[in-house]
């Protein structure tokens, strides 16, 4: 490759990042539900004709991205090429197959340039309901938790399949936020084929298989690279206890190092759970290779290639849950592996791993009705909250921020808009930093009421409420997490429950750990810890 | 009455940048400009000095002024250097942290150790208050007046110098916010307080907290320095009215931008877009994007039918290579535009992955360039442009500063040519083009969020650096033809005198087509206009014209699109009109409209009324087609892209051109602040005024 074509490639490998961010705007500005409007759960990229992912939007979040790379090699599978046409968009919310609950959507659509298809254009939104029994934990298989929609076509040479609309108004709770929001799904694909054709015709390329590759070599060495000068050859092993519906859960991983990959395995975990808390294995997969690749080789762009020497194996368990098991909360275990995760890896990288966070969001979903019988609507609202994250070697832990979600929350002002609740409290918990030479950021405490006049049921999907984040190397645990009423009634961490009228529901999110002793958290620190009040009470 | 700017004949343009203080004079017809560095310590003396240069040059005094137009980055600086007021935050009760948990979100997913800029006022300084409106304007629970009587001793004691005050739903009902203002003031009265449903009265706690605490916080410095500046100048006599630029482009009285100081972010910059807007009328271009390149960023603007794209939100002091959520947002009316670190100081260097990256980092003008030779090592865009040719090593900035040729070549040969084992030569065309291609994205991705196509528009730039790299740019967006106006270098003082009086005001309330309630909107919209035109006329007598906006979404969307309406009173009628105005803007953003859904409704979520005073109407411009005479020209070689090699180039000197000069690429026209490089696939043609046209050839 000459000198000037390779500056030629580079130059392009940043317009189609450019693409696939132009793709993403497109879905947030257009999209109904907040969960992708205002708290950006959502994905967007762009592929080969083989489904390998050559780049990713920036605007996502991980457990989409990572998922929807694998969930294209299935649409092409199950589509066949003398069945794709131009201006056709392809559906499916298979939790095996698309992004592991069926409240996301997945659409792939292919991209022509003279009769050929150049590329696939794909991206998940996570809509308001799907039906069912709604979004939470108490369904038994995934046939209650709602519309599954197989692998179709949404749109078919331009024509929108109407009767897949119409099943989906009748099937769901909010259907002009779901509807709307699978044509800003269509729209924003629509949007990447024209940049990218714009792209093509500008350079003078017919297609991507040269870039894909300039990529992806790139892409794959660096990563190597990174895994052999960081990581000796090894095995390190990590179990971890969590909360689950209502037993705990234990999580097992073992981390190797082989060669030029490294193989993630979580033989040991328990088995799968009744409740809706189970984890399809491509779920999984996101969130361990995202764990790995922060920590490995952050700096190298998220694709195929960067993504390949992660090799990520399960025996079937909670982690490998098979169909039909209920998974519409596989969120909750799948964004506690990265802390497992690292759990190994501090083994083997002492300095360069964080301590526990809250991990998990502290999300709900609350159904709305009024006290008065004869009323059936229900608004719908979803809310996303963050704890704290584990304290970093040389930085404290952040305040009330996702991770490894990479979601927003929504305003409290646009979420009271959406239904006939009043958000009383949201601001940061004191005291609920783990200690350490860095302390654990800090959770949030939460309070919601039904206005007068309403009641509302509310779907917990919690964690980290009987096993709080460890501190790492000497660092204290953080806070654990607290669910109950304003009357001091405590509620379980999980499932559907009732607020009445006049009562409010307290959520207290929990806290990161601290990271290193705490005898050696330095004075200054401590002082602003107690000036802003981040630490109200210094224990001695 | 106050005279108004447009019967005007002697303006003064003056523009505090980080590095540099353009000033420009214009007497009837002629513009005389200069450059003096900034002041940091005190910005008022380069204001001043730059004032004497060119009232010297024209052979006047400060008395002859008649107005006198002030930009500045001061505001945006105090808050990117956090150098503020000791400021106090009263808000609601159980949202303390508000600024502080932002949207709880991370902007880079895959940096463990991310740092977040610590929140403008700490949380020792956040007084929560309990009261509470809830989502439709009602009061829930009453204000706490004795709480808020007991922060006056507190906020006395502890010397604040400044508050903010920011309570959930006030865009709906500001009662409280004004109740608490009105204690603190009986009490305090000459501690200044800004309140969230004045400053931004718009939905979405955070953006309008941050807000808030923004103006607050700069509030006392902007309003020690506004007043140190119009006493110097009444001193040297000047006696006309002073006016500041504001970030929508518009001019404000010193009095009113003293209260409302975060409406002067991207005060400069806005004034250059104005520059490009009179030019693009002038000339009659109907879809102008504004390329201002200077010495740390790039900012790129949208002008259709001469009117800036503008916009009710923009992001400040982005902590993380001008991350994209790393900074604070700030919702005021202003001109569209992006910024990006890329400019003639950016710097370059080769990642872990052996990729080339340029800027955001500049090398700014201390240390500077390798080149200058003033202490700065690494290879910047500049020395890029002295290893190709298009900068003359020895005829910089008018021969002010003697640049080393050999210094870049070593820079480059060391950052860039070496790791990535090339020679300098080609290493110096990959920092070109790369700095243009991170230019020509940003660029794209901002025509595409504006739903626009950008090979249908032309370019006309300016800024010290932008000429150089201009066609550059249009050959990567397919762009055609460029102007490169004169007085390039010193672009956004000379618009600040081509700036109008002007003033938006919006304010949320949601409303659904369904429910059009015509009472409510022209009740509101004659509200709107009469504080907009109250601003206006705080300056200003002038004619004006009035642009009124409506926000609107599908019912259940988040983000609007704005929908221009007429003036005039509404009706019940009008439902079906604005139902039709929305889908046709739908369109244009989006493709289709959304026609399954019988029962979707569409709304209006927020109003904004824009007042703006009429423009003389500058005389009209044909382009001219230009015809090539014998030329005198000097050579020197330079890096020729479609052929990969140093080429023989044609060099002009600017003043020795006459209008209807035509000249084929490859050449290079060099001014006192600027050069303009033409490449092999461009002609220049040299217009009436005296701008540059570059045109494409094989197009």
């Amino acid at each position: 490759m000459t000198a000037s074509s390779d500056i030629q490639m580079q130059v392009m490998w940043y317009r189609l990042i450019s693409v696939v961010e132009e793709q993403a705007m497109t879905l947030l500005r257009t999209a109904f539900s907040t969960s992708v409007r205002e708290a950006g759960d959502l994905s967007a990229g762009v592929y080969t004709t083989d489904g390998r992912m050559l780049a990713q939007a920036v605007t996502g979040t991980p457990g989409h991205v990572n998922t929807m790379a694998e969930s294209v090699r299935h649409f092409l599978n199950e589509i066949q090429r003398d069945e794709m046409y131009e201006g056709d968009c392809y559906v499916t919310n298979d939790p095996w197959k698309g992004t592991g609950h069926l409240h996301d959507i997945t659409m792939v659509s292919p991209t022509f340039l003279n009769g050929e298809i150049i590329a696939f254009f794909a991206c998940t939104a996570h809509v308001v309901d799907i039906g069912g029994r709604g979004f939470g934990a108490d369904a038994r298989s995934v046939y209650e938790e709602g519309l599954l929609i197989p692998i179709l076509k949404f749109v078919d040479r331009g024509q929108v399949n109407r009767d897949l609309i119409k099943m989906i108004r009748y099937g769901v709770r909010e259907p002009d936020k779901v509807v709307g929001d699978f044509y800003s799904l269509a729209a924003c694909n629509e949007v990447g084929h024209q940049r990218l054709l714009e792209m093509l015709n500008e350079t003078g390329y017919e297609n991507l298989d040269e870039l894909g590759e300039f990529i992806f070599s790139r892409s794959r060495n660096a990563t190597v690279e990174r895994i052999q000068s960081l990581i000796p050859e090894g095995m390190w092993a990590n179990s971890t206890i969590v909360d689950g519906y209502d037993e705990p859960i234990k999580l097992v991983v073992e981390i190797k190092r082989v060669n030029r990959e490294i193989v993630v395995d979580f033989s040991g975990t328990d088995s799968v759970s009744k409740w809706g808390i189970n984890c399809p294995i491509n779920y999984a997969k996101a969130y361990a290779s995202y764990a790995l690749k922060c920590i490995i080789a952050p700096e190298v762009p998220n694709n195929f290639a960067s993504l390949e020497p992660f090799k990520i194996t399960s025996p079937v368990n909670i982690l490998n849950a098979q169909r039909p098991a209920p998974v519409a909360l596989r969120h909750v275990l799948g964004h506690l592996i990265p802390d497992l995760v690292f759990g190994a890896l501090a083994k083997v990288l002492p300095d360069l791993v964080p301590a526990e966070g809250a991990a998990s969001l502290w999300n709900l979903h609350i159904s709305v009705r009024p006290t008065s019988n004869g009323e059936i609507r229900q608004h719908e609202i979803l809310m996303f909250n963050s704890g704290g994250t584990g304290a970093r070697p040389s930085l404290d832990g952040l305040s009330a921020t996702a991770f490894p979600s990479g979601v927003h929350t929504m305003p409290v002002e646009a979420t009271e808009h959406t239904g006939p609740i009043v958000v009383w409290r949201k601001e940061l918990r004191p005291d609920s930093g783990g200690d350490g030479r860095m302390r654990g950021g800090l959770g949030q405490v939460i309070e919601i009421a039904p206005k007068d006049g309403f009641e509302f049921d509310f779907s917990a999907m919690f964690d980290r409420v009987h096993h709080p984040a460890a501190g790492r190397n000497g660092g204290s645990p953080g806070a654990a997490g607290v669910v109950q009423l304003d009357d001091g009634t405590l509620l379980r961490q999980k499932g559907w429950q009732h607020v009445p009228e006049g009562r409010r529901l307290i959520l207290k999110a929990p806290g990161g750990g601290g990271f290193g002793p705490s005898s050696e958290r330095s004075e200054e620190a401590r002082q602003l810890d107690q000036a802003a009040g981040y630490v109200t009470a210094r224990e001695d | 009455m106050k005279p108004s700017v447009d019967q005007n004949k002697i303006r003064i343009g003056a523009d505090i940048g980080g590095t540099f203080t353009d000033i420009a004079l214009s007497v009837g017809e002629i513009i005389y400009s200069a450059k003096v560095l900034t002041d940091q310590q005190a910005p008022e003396n380069a204001v001043l000095d730059g004032v004497f240069k060119v009232t010297q040059q024209a052979g006047i005094s400060l008395s002859d002024l008649d107005s006198i137009i002030h930009g500045t980055t001061l505001a945006t600086n105090a808050l990117i250097e956090r150098r503020g007021a000791k400021t106090a935050f009263i808000t609601t009760e159980g949202f303390r942290d508000v600024i502080e948990m932002r949207t709880e979100n991370r902007f880079d997913q895959y940096d463990l150790n991310l740092k977040i800029s610590p929140p403008l006022i700490p949380r020792q300084h956040r007084y929560p208050i309990r009261g509470r409106i809830d989502s439709e304007g009602r009061e829930l629970q009453a204000l706490d007046e004795y709480e808020v009587e007991k922060l006056v001793t507190k906020f006395s004691a502890s010397n604040f110098e400044s508050v903010a005050v920011g309570f959930i739903h006030s865009y709906l009902n500001s009662s409280h916010e004004m109740r608490a203002m009105e204690i603190i003031r009986s009490a305090l009265p000459d501690l200044p307080i800004s309140i969230s449903a004045e400053v931004a009265p718009q939905m979405r706690e955070y953006p309008r907290f941050s807000t808030v605490c923004a103006n607050a916080y700069v509030r006392p410095r902007i309003e020690r320095y506004l007043t140190r500046l119009e006493k110097l100048l009444k001193e040297e006599g000047a006696v006309c009215p002073a006016y500041v630029i504001h970030s929508a482009g518009g001019l404000i009285s010193f009095e009113t931008a003293k209260k409302f100081p975060v409406r002067l972010i991207e005060s400069g910059p806005a004034g250059g877009v104005n520059f490009a807007a009179e030019l693009s009328k002038k000339f009659g271009m109907r879809n102008v994007v504004s390329f201002d390149m200077g010495g740390t960023t790039a900012k790129i603007c949208l002008i259709d039918d001469n009117v800036p794209e503008t916009s009710r939100e923009f992001e400040v002091a982005r902590s993380h290579r001008f991350k994209k959520g790393s900074g604070m947002p700030i919702l005021i009316p202003v001109i569209e535009m992006i910024e990006i670190g890329a400019g003639g100081g950016s710097i370059s260097r080769v990642d872990d992955m052996g990729r080339l990256q340029i800027g955001p980092e500049s090398a700014g003008s201390n240390p500077g360039p390798a080149c200058y030779q003033q202490g700065g090592q690494n290879a910047t865009v500049t020395d890029a442009d002295v290893v190709l040719g298009k900068i003359d090593a020895g005829n910089f900035a008018g021969g002010t500063i003697q640049l080393s040729k050999s210094a870049s070549v070593a820079a480059i040969e060391c950052d860039v040519a070496g790791p990535l084992a090339l020679d300098v030569i080609t290493g110096a065309f990959g920092i070109n083009e790369m700095v243009d291609e991170n230019m020509t994205n940003a660029t794209r991705v901002h025509a595409v969020e504006s739903g626009k196509n950008i090979t249908e528009y032309a370019m006309i730039a300016f800024g010290g650096a932008a000429p150089l790299h201009a066609a550059r740019i249009c050959e990567k967006l397919n762009i055609k033809q460029c102007l490169v106006p004169r007085g390039a270098g010193v672009g956004s003082a000379i618009g600040f005198l081509q700036t109008p009086f002007s003033y938006e005001s919006v304010v949320s309330n949601v409303m659904s087509l369904e429910q059009f309630d015509a009472d409510t909107v022209n009740h509101l919209l004659t509200e709107l206009i009469e504080q907009a035109e109250g601003f206006v006329r705080m300056g200003t007598q002038a004619a004006t014209s009035t642009e009124i906006t409506a926000f609107m979404r599908y019912q259940g969307q988040g983000w609007e699109i704005p929908v221009l309406l007429p003036r005039r009173n509404f009706d019940l009628n009008d439902f079906s009109e604005m139902t039709r105005l929305f889908e046709e803007s739908y369109k244009s953003y989006f493709g289709r409209t959304i026609d399954v859904l019988d029962d979707l409704e569409i709304e209006v979520v927020s109003w904004s009324v824009r007042v703006v005073t009429e423009q003389r109407a500058p005389e009209k411009l044909n382009f001219r087609a230009g015809t090539e005479r014998l030329l005198q020209a000097e050579h020197r070689s330079v890096f020729e892209s479609s052929s990969d090699k140093m080429m023989e180039c044609k060099v002009y000197e600017r003043e020795s051109l006459l209008a209807g000069d035509r000249i084929a690429g490859l050449a290079i026209i060099v001014e006192r602040e600027t050069s303009t490089f033409v490449p092999r696939s461009f002609e220049a043609i040299i217009q009436d005024d005296g701008s540059i046209l570059l045109i494409n050839r094989f197009e």
